[in-house]
């Protein structure tokens, strides 16, 4: 009997685990996939090292920071500054036609940026940031307000509004078109009021110090270990039987396989809207290059760009991808110390939108070759915000919705999860919770909080 | 547990939890918030440590008397009274 069971062994289930651990309890983590980290997990492939997921730690703040979600992950998980070994990023921006916004990880350089290329609307900006909500005052009834509404109201240059909708979509909102005003709050403040940084050695560095630790503590990691079925006995959660055909039973189940994923799980009546379930997922293109980016002339950590002055998010509906918008990430353009140097190899990773359901029904002959196909389209689509660095590739890899889905068996391949997210972690069922993604709060630092959050709510305080 | 003891069990624990806090200058009589970067998370692990460190209970309605250091200490002494110093 444990008392607590956490499905996924991603950020906010390792996260969770440590902090059960900590105060004793016994714990398992139970991960179905045969390494850890989920949707941000690394793998080695002809010899050279590759993140899923990781472009930018999001939220960093520097070293003795006592605000903010870093510095209060740091302090729960009983771990320092340099366990994480970030440095901070060069510069990034937001690019549309004809007009860019550059920003770091100091709020001064965005807010001059805004004021050279919107003069009228510097003032506007400024009441954006202070009517942002803060981290602890998020609550269910202001978090689902509409943020198109909102940014109406404050801000009204319309292109100024699809420039910073552009970055803060792209980062973090699992939402068609519009976006949650307190996923919108989270999200700036992760962006720009804190900022964005990488470890040298990228992901894995994270993982293993979390692995780490939650071993240390005495904690349980089970991989290759699916859960098959919830077991609900009159309304309460009491265990789970493995893809094995195990079961285990616990007091208390917290999961991170996302909330639709987690209620198909259950072996109960309720059931939960499929309109709920995510629609957005990605496609990844990324480059090995025989130079440095900078080399080319290119020293911008993260290029948000958009190909007209309307910013779309959403689905395609009518092709396996969308290329008029995309992220460029240059995982070399950071401040790493001088002692570790730049990476082994240049690097250009562009992330742009794609429909799941067009790329799953692919068969192994169409798969690869609908794959080159829109590698040479994404590729052709960003070098119109970057130097053409395509004579330069050396390797390439590509992940696409199936991948994510079939790593991390989120539905859709959804990477920001459900349309609408659970703030409190409970579910209609009792002593069993939700955390990372779903719960709310995404992305690394995000999705750690959050399972640390849940921990001690539903696995520590009452128990 | 002495007063003198308890006060240093409590101080042992501030500094696990937010061990980039300056707790030298700690005056007993004013609120830890007024001195220390704690947010509520913080707080509940105070309560959690005690728990874990010494097997004391602190009661949810009992939260109000761990504001301060003065108050946390007149609060655990009866708790802890019975339990040896390391
Ligand atoms: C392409 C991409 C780029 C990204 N870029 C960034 C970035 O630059 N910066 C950033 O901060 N974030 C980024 N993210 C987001 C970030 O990776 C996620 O928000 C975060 O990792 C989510 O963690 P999680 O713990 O909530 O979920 P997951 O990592 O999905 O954890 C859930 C785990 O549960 C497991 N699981 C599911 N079902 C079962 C089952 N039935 N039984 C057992 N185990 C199960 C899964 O295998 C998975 O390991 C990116 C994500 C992707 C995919």
């Amino acid at each position: 009997m444990y008392d607590s069971i956490i499905i996924g062994a991603g950020m906010s289930g390792l996260a969770a685990g440590i902090r059960a651990a900590y105060y004793d309890q016994k714990v398992c983590v139970l991960e179905r996939h045969y390494t850890i980290g989920g949707l941000n997990s690394f793998y080695r492939l002809r010899g050279r090292n590759y993140d899923v997921g990781l472009h930018a730690v999001t939220n960093f703040t520097p070293p003795g920071a006592k605000k903010g979600p870093f510095a209060r992950l740091l302090r729960q998980l009983r771990m320092t500054w340099d366990d994480f070994g970030l440095s901070p990023q060069l510069m990034s921006s937001i690019s549309f036609p004809g007009i860019e916004l550059q920003f770091d990880n100091n709020i001064d350089l965005l807010r001059s940026e805004v004021s050279r290329e919107f003069p009228s609307q510097i003032d506007n900006f400024d009441r954006l940031i202070e009517s942002l909500i803060d981290y602890d005052d998020l609550e269910q009834k202001h978090f689902e307000t509409s943020t198109r509404e909102r940014l109406e109201q404050l801000i009204s240059d319309p292109l100024l509004i699809e420039m910073i909708l552009c970055p803060i979509m792209w980062y973090g909102n699992p939402r068609e078109r519009d976006m949650d005003w307190g996923q919108f709050c989270i999200m700036f403040r992760s962006l720009f009021l804190e900022g964005f940084a990488r470890p040298f050695d990228g992901v894995r560095l994270i993982l293993k110090k979390l692995v780490r630790k939650f071993r240390e503590l005495g904690g349980e990691l089970k991989l290759r270990t699916g859960v098959s079925k919830i077991k609900v006995e009159n309304g309460r959660a009491i265990g789970v039987i493995l893809d094995s055909g195990e079961e285990l039973t616990g007091l208390n189940i917290l999961s991170s396989a996302g909330a639709v994923e987690t209620f198909n799980l259950c072996e109960t009546e309720e059931n939960i809207h499929a309109h709920t379930t995510g629609q957005l997922s990605f496609v990844e293109a990324i480059s090995t290059l025989d130079k440095y980016p900078r080399e080319l002339g290119h020293n911008k950590t993260i290029v948000f760009y958009n190909d007209s002055e309307k910013f779309h998010w959403e689905r395609p509906t009518d092709d396996f991808c969308d290329i008029r918008t995309g992220v460029i990430c240059t995982p070399n353009n950071y401040c790493y110390d001088e002692k570790d140097g730049d990476l082994p190899d240049g690097v250009m990773r562009v992330t742009a939108l794609a429909d799941y359901a067009r790329w799953r029904n692919l068969d192994k002959v169409f798969y690869p070759k609908t794959k080159n196909n829109w590698f040479e389209q994404i590729q052709a689509s960003a070098i119109r915000f970057v130097p053409d660095y395509r004579p330069h590739v050396i390797d390439t890899d590509m992940f696409t919705p199936h991948t994510i889905h079939r790593f991390t068996w989120h539905e859709n391949g959804a990477v920001y999860g459900a349309t609408r997210k659970w703030l409190d972690g409970t579910t209609a069922i009792k002593n069993l919770f939700l955390c990372g993604t779903d719960q709310g709060f995404v992305g690394i630092i995000g999705s750690i909080v959050s399972g640390i959050s849940m921990a001690n709510q539903h696995l520590l305080v009452r128990s | 547990m002495t007063p003198a003891e308890i006060r240093a069990a409590v101080i042992d624990i501030l500094e696990t939890i937010a061990p980039d806090e300056d707790l030298t200058n700690l005056d007993d009589t004013k609120e830890f918030r007024e001195q220390m970067e704690l947010d509520s998370m913080d707080f509940l692990d105070i309560v959690m440590e005690l728990r874990k460190r010494y097997r004391v209970q602190v009661p949810e309605e009992d939260y109000e008397n761990l504001v301060s250091m003065g108050s946390t200490v007149s609060y655990l002494e009866p708790k802890m009274a019975g339990i040896p110093a390391e």
